[in-house]
């Protein structure tokens, strides 16, 4: 009898492992999205001929069929359906082209999108923040140089020159983007009226004021995912940004100025005074970008340090798929008083997609097509991107996001996020090292040094 | 499991013809083993190698490697803050699971075995999270534990003691290392519960029988006849815990990353954040590798110490 049980519990075991073995990818998905959905990278189908095999009847002048692998991390209902809509009508359009989606969360995307990277092959059309994490990629010879495609035909022209330099290492052009925007602080109307406060703060002090308010009226002041690392940093990045402006940054990356200088040291000190109010809801530390979303949606906290992208998110986030409508607002990161930065001054980043080395010249053409004016306007309408295709704007209609986008066009110095301006290895030491300095185990100094260090071995 | 090695010993002596006999089932013996021997240095020796001459390189895992830098990545893994901690942490769980999680899973085996109404359904039951995969485990498991008493069940509990207050759990730098392996404990103590039942019934019924003619009561019974004769299984379940918790991987990754600042990092996570968060291959090798040098120590160690019956096929 009992050997039977354990014959069966064996049984059980080895067929669950050999499930799981090819299970989904780590996810910290929210309860409010479908349970890990991450669909594993399909190879190519069976049936689709490998291109060495003669095509089945040559007599005909038949286009031979090809298949465009994309990776994009759109989980939101709407962003997904907007992307799988458009592979449809070019698939139904080209009928021998056949696109295979990835849809991936944030997360999954970067460490499934590392792997495939250091194996060798990537997507051919997938997810990108241009910057220091592509340049390597770029280095490594794993993206296809699209300069010329993109000199074809004025297609170069239509996207503004700011946004796709970001997507260009050493003058070779590796994809386009989708979107341009900066990080600001998305609050809730009518909690901030809740508390008192009329007007949004434009200074730190008034920042920290209007904070204790939100406290005292029982209020959650600021949404945190700091597990994440990278929404903590921001923080940081912009207390930089504003004390030590465009200079500090500039001499620190060129290697006659430091890290460790009194900008960034007393970023660090500024942050600090801001975590010591205790603004963020509890458990923050461990929290995910999702769960800072839950947070922001349900209404439970005021504010939400975040880019462009955030509108989409806490309407996904929202149990009616609504989002907060017109209680939104927006406003950018206060002034620091005596700082060297301009008020003006904008960190942010954009998302884009660019092409792997393997991909058929269809990649290009289709990635042509989600970049069209039309599809842009459509990406803008349902708050996936801020437009940076000419002509573009009129599709957004969000007040709020009109103001990200005028607020990242008026900027007199646009600071790419750090994770993104720098080399990998040191843009996940800056977010660690924030992250150190929000549970209050790195003094400002020492995360300015970790951060240094790295800088001083990766970049001589 | 395999060919045990006293078969091959007994065919050892003098003379022409047994030499040829020997020398013959030599050859059989390895043309038998090649596919697998095959496969062990494709998938096994052969990675291993690779990692050792990777983790000299200052290499980003893009092209060839070509910055060599000699030790320099070992020098840094050994006085690296973030990796003693990691260690350290190692080391708590080895000492947490073989002073917690395998008594209990002894303890909880002789209760299902014996005299436990209905004990066929809590076999199933304990032995049940073993079964279910890592990653839906840990996502399990974030619920839980969600700081959010809205969202999370322990919290949603707790906020309804008078006077107790949420807690952040894995959010919380003190918190995190019990919370995981309260998980760890949770998901594994099944399988050695299993390990264990099978040992007991290995032990044979008159033995016991007799000890209790002669008088001896339940806890002498334990003492001179259960856990003497199921040694051999708690060596081997205390080697393989050591093991595992040596190589922790998925269920801290998904649950913390490693986090919140390294506080619950453990030498795999280290290992992975280097190798593929800061494209730093060459010191991921190099951590490989002392990961690597630290359970083959211990698995030496282990087969100097423990009697030569334990693995040559006692099971």
């Amino acid at each position: 009898m009992s050997r039977k049980i354990f014959t069966l519990l064996s049984l059980i075991v080895v067929g669950v492992l050999m499930l799981t073995a090819c299970g989904a990818p780590p996810t910290q998905a929210p309860p409010s999205e479908p349970p890990a959905t991450q669909p594993p990278a399909a190879p190519p189908p069976a049936e689709a001929p490998a291109p060495t095999q003669p095509p089945p009847a040559p007599t005909q002048p038949q286009a031979e069929k090809v298949t465009i692998t994309w990776w994009h991390i759109q989980v939101a209902d709407d962003q997904k359906a907007l992307w799988q809509g458009m592979a449809d009508e070019y698939m139904a359009a080209h009928p021998n082209v056949n696109i295979e989606i990835t849809v991936l969360e944030n997360e999954a995307f970067k460490t499934k999108l590392t792997t495939v990277m250091q194996s060798g092959n990537p997507p051919d059309i997938f997810q990108s923040w241009g910057g220091g994490t592509m340049n390597e990629y770029a280095k490594a010879g794993l993206l296809k140089d699209i300069t010329a495609e993109l000199d074809k035909d004025g297609w170069r022209d239509t996207f503004s020159p700011g946004a796709l330099g970001v997507y260009s290492y050493n003058g070779v052009n590796y994809g386009v983007p989708r979107d341009m925007g900066m990080v600001g602080f998305w609050y809730n109307k009518d909690l901030f009226k809740k508390a008192g406060i009329e007007t949004p703060p434009t200074t730190w002090t008034e920042f920290l004021e209007d904070i204790q308010k939100l406290k005292s009226a029982g209020i959650t002041p600021i949404a945190l995912g700091e597990g994440d690392k990278w929404p903590g940093a921001f923080y940081w990045e912009y207390l930089a940004v504003r004390i030590g402006g465009q200079a500090a940054f500039d001499a620190a990356y060129s290697r006659k100025g430091a890290f460790t200088d009194a900008p960034f040291v007393e970023a660090g000190t500024k942050l600090q005074e801001l975590v010591a109010l205790q603004p963020f809801q509890n458990g923050f530390l461990g929290a995910t970008w999702p769960d800072e979303q839950v947070e922001m949606a349900s209404e439970k906290a005021a504010m939400d340090l975040m880019g462009q992208w955030a509108p989409g998110a806490f309407k996904d986030a929202s149990v009616d798929k609504k989002g907060l409508g017109d209680k939104l607002g927006w406003f950018p990161f206060p002034m620091v008083e005596g700082g060297a930065g301009d008020p003006a001054d904008a960190l942010g980043g954009g998302n884009g997609f660019v092409i792997g080395k393997n991909a058929p010249p269809e990649a290009v053409d289709f990635l042509k097509y989600i970049s069209s004016v039309e599809s842009q306007i459509a990406q803008a309408k349902i708050g996936l991107s801020v437009p940076v295709v000419k002509g573009a704007e009129v599709g957004l209609t969000d007040p709020s996001l009109i103001a990200v986008q005028k607020g990242a066009a008026a900027a007199k110095y646009f600071q790419l996020y750090y994770d993104q301006a720098l080399p990998p290895a040191v843009g996940s030491v800056v977010n660690d090292s924030v992250q150190g300095l929000f549970a209050g185990t790195l003094t400002p100094q020492q995360a300015a040094q970790a951060i240094e260090d790295a800088v001083a071995a990766e970049m001589q | 499991m395999g060919i045990h090695p006293a078969s091959i010993r007994t065919s050892r002596g003098g003379g022409a013809a047994d030499s040829a006999r020997r020398s013959d089932s030599l050859l059989t013996v390895i043309l038998f083993l090649l596919p697998s021997l095959a496969l062990f240095l494709i998938f096994v020796v052969y990675p291993i190698l690779q990692s050792v001459y990777y983790s000299f390189f200052n290499w980003k895992g893009f092209g060839p490697a070509v910055d060599f830098v000699a030790l320099n990545n070992y020098r840094r893994i050994l006085t690296d803050r973030v990796f003693l901690i990691a260690l350290k942490n190692g080391l708590i769980i080895i000492a947490l699971s073989l002073g917690i999680q395998l008594p209990l899973a002894l303890g909880i085996a002789l209760m299902v075995r014996r005299d436990l109404p209905g004990r066929a359904f809590f076999r199933t039951i304990f032995f049940m999270p073993y079964v279910f995969s890592e990653v839906m485990a840990a996502i399990m498991w974030l619920g839980l534990y969600n700081a959010d008493p809205q969202r999370g069940l322990i919290n949603a509990l707790l906020v309804l003691i008078p006077g107790a207050k949420p807690q952040a759990w894995l959010g919380d730098t003190r918190l995190v290392m019990p919370c995981i392996f309260v998980v760890l404990t949770w998901k594994y103590f099944g399988f050695y519960m299993l390990l264990f039942m099978t040992g007991l019934q290995n032990i044979p019924a008159e033995l016991e029988e007799a000890a209790r003619i002669d008088g001896a009561n339940r806890r002498q019974l334990f003492q001179y006849i259960t856990l003497p004769l199921l040694g051999s299984t708690i060596r081997i379940s205390a080697y393989m815990s050591v093991l595992g918790s040596l190589q922790q991987f998925i269920l801290v990754w998904v649950m913390t990353h490693g986090g919140p600042v390294n506080a619950s990092e453990v030498m795999a996570t280290y290992m992975y954040r280097f190798g593929f968060v800061r494209f730093q291959l060459g010191y991921g090798s190099a951590v490989a590798i002392v990961m690597f040098l630290i359970c083959l120590i211990f698995s030496l160690v282990y087969q100097r110490l423990a009697p030569q019956a334990d693995y040559l096929g006692a099971y």
